[in-house]
């Protein structure tokens, strides 16, 4: 049965039912729905605990703490409290624990406004945090999607031992669409191996990220770097709109991809072979898909709610091939398929 | 032949990293006797901070995690929160704690939360090389503070033990010191009452132990005692802080 939620509360009631009841946050525009809805549902589930916590800098070292006994757990935030939790990211990363952040992009930078944007792509997906590590970032284009590719988000961190990341903006946050739930998702990944629980009848569990000599080091990074890259053969997920003829290919995630989806009917209306790609996670990017294309497409265009950020990965990708070219809106302004239309018209 | 002196089971055959005179190994030692006594050994997560004692899991027969400078009482309350069978001891020193942690401790303070904080307080930092700590004594020279700390650039001592006990919350807080064997004793006995109270579920519990850190104070393991003695207790009087029945905290 569809219900019409809220994106924040929707991706908040996915986790509840994908076995994550504990949540530690701090409130910030436009994110707040997903902390009230916690500590209205948490209190009432069996283990469950919601914590407001002094900062977002303690909201991410509580979910270390939480994942580090082997239960599912988040936080959520927008970009400038995203920053803070950077620190703790890279530890999530270093300490292979499993954890989901849930990043509702806002403008920036400094204060900005609390319009949407989509201005953190490279804070989540080149790092942000210190150090050799990758996170998984989920990006969702419908409230659908807010609590699919949270249930997907908590699997991966599970399966792989990382930090997920489901990154999205204002206008996903805050549009309520009709949602399908199921009653309840698998949580069953067996952390046993790991997880502290208490030494009862075995060795004890340590969970660390310091490595003083290099080799040391250099070898760990070196096998994270094999679970980073067994991620970018297994994990890449993308989506395709209209792209077998095309000639032009925009490429577009989250909330501008459904403004894109509209362009490319209209150019096709006109006559013109456009197409549409839709990374769906950003790390790992989908670039054997855009450097594929690249052999029949004339030119790709990179739409963003940004000054141009993905833009980056899609030259990565076609690595010269073909022009790329980029079309973004800022501080809260979403571009309009007449914007994204006219923007093709100019390069043809 | 009866044995009379051994290693606790919660503290494995590792010899101490720490430099000669240091505290570290002291309080370790405490708190694994304790942890046996009360036999919480196979409850136990023991969270290791950033400073001198960031390997403590090296020495710890527990479950055990190292986390972010500053950051240990965050990761403590994850714990408890997500397991609240687990007996959680956060073991931080002053640069960790009263400086980059002080939202950390003050809030896990004011929630209660039922766990554990060994605070080892030796006004300065070790690891990084003896520079100033909030904690440093006025007048006390340390590598960043080469004329002495003045408190027209650099302020006065922080006193955690003191801002703690203002707030309602908190079940138990002690300052000891590890210069003398009464104190020492003190110390014990002030570690293992914390933990016994956490296993009672009666809330937050906090002790703060003055410790010696001859390599980094510029004196020998003697000298040190002495500078306790004539400076540092003086600066941070011993005693209990607050000592409430749980009761009273709910009303």
């Amino acid at each position: 049965m569809k219900v019409l939620m809220k994106g924040n509360e929707a991706l908040s009631e996915a986790a509840i039912r994908a076995g994550a009841t504990l949540y530690f946050g701090y409130p910030i525009t436009p994110q707040n729905e997903v902390g009230e809805y916690m500590s209205r549902r948490l209190p009432t589930i069996p283990g469950g605990a919601y914590i407001q916590a002094e900062t977002e800098v303690a909201s991410i070292n509580m979910v270390y703490g939480a994942v580090s006994t082997g239960r599912r757990a988040m936080t959520s935030s927008s970009s400038p409290g995203i920053s803070l939790m950077m620190e703790g990211i890279s530890y999530l990363a270093g300490a292979e624990l499993p954890a989901v952040v849930v990043s509702i992009m806002r403008g920036g930078p400094g204060l900005g406004n609390i319009n949407p944007e989509q201005a953190d792509y490279f804070q989540a997906t080149k790092g942000g945090g210190h150090g050799s590590y990758r996170m998984i970032v989920l990006a969702p284009a419908s409230v659908q999607e807010m609590t699919d590719l949270t249930v997907l988000a908590f699997d991966l961190a599970d399966k792989y031992r990382n930090p997920v990341m489901v990154i999205a903006d204002g206008n996903l946050g805050q549009m309520m669409e009709p949602v399908e739930l199921k009653d309840s998702y698998p949580n069953n990944y067996d952390h046993s191996a790991w997880a502290l629980t208490g030494a009862k009848g075995r060795k004890g569990h340590t969970i660390t990220s310091i490595y003083l000599d290099a080799d040391e080091m250099e070898d760990y990074i070196h096998k994270l770097y094999r679970k980073y890259g067994e991620i970018e053969r297994v994990e890449t997920r993308h989506e395709e709109f209209l792209t077998q003829d095309a000639d032009v290919v925009i490429v577009a995630y989250g909330i501008v991809s459904r403004v894109v989806r509209s362009a490319v009917e209209l150019l096709r209306a006109e006559g013109i072979k456009a197409g549409m790609v839709r990374p769906i996670t950003l790390w790992p990017y989908p670039k054997a898909v855009l450097r594929k294309l690249a052999e029949t497409a004339t030119f790709f265009l990179a739409c963003e709610m940004s000054m141009g950020q993905m833009v980056e990965d899609v030259q990565l990708s076609v690595e010269g091939r073909r022009p790329v070219y980029f079309y973004g809106r800022s501080g809260g302004n979403v571009p309009t398929p007449a914007e994204v239309v006219a923007a093709v018209r100019q390069r043809m | 032949m009866q044995k009379v002196f051994e290693r606790p089971k919660s503290l494995n055959d590792r010899p101490f990293h720490y430099c000669p005179g240091c505290g570290h190994g002291i309080v370790h030692r405490m708190i694994a006797e304790a942890i046996d006594e009360l036999g919480l050994q196979d409850r136990t997560v023991f969270i290791s901070p950033v400073g001198c004692s960031v390997f403590a899991y090296w020495y710890f027969e527990t479950d055990n995690v190292q986390a972010a400078h500053g950051r240990a009482p965050a990761v403590g309350t994850g714990i408890k929160r997500a397991n609240p069978d687990s007996i959680v001891i956060s073991y931080q020193g002053d640069g960790d704690l009263a400086s980059s942690g002080t939202a950390e401790i003050i809030h896990a303070a004011a929630r209660g939360e039922n766990f554990t904080v060994i605070f080892i307080n030796n006004a300065i930092y070790g690891m990084t090389g003896g520079q100033m700590a909030p904690t440093t004594l006025v007048g006390q020279a340390t590598s960043t503070s080469p004329y002495g700390r003045d408190p027209k650039f650099a302020g006065y001592p922080i006193h955690v033990s003191e801002m703690l006990a203002t707030l309602k919350a908190p079940r138990y807080i002690e300052r000891t010191s590890l210069n003398n064997v009464a104190n020492l004793t003190r110390t014990k006995r002030a570690i293992k009452k914390a933990l016994d109270m956490q296993n009672k579920g009666e809330g937050f519990t906090f002790v703060e132990v003055l410790a010696p850190c001859p390599t980094n104070w510029g004196l020998d393991p003697n000298e040190s005692i002495d500078w306790m003695e004539s400076n540092l207790i003086p600066e941070y009087p011993l005693g209990v802080y607050r000592d409430v029945k749980t009761a009273e905290v709910k009303s």
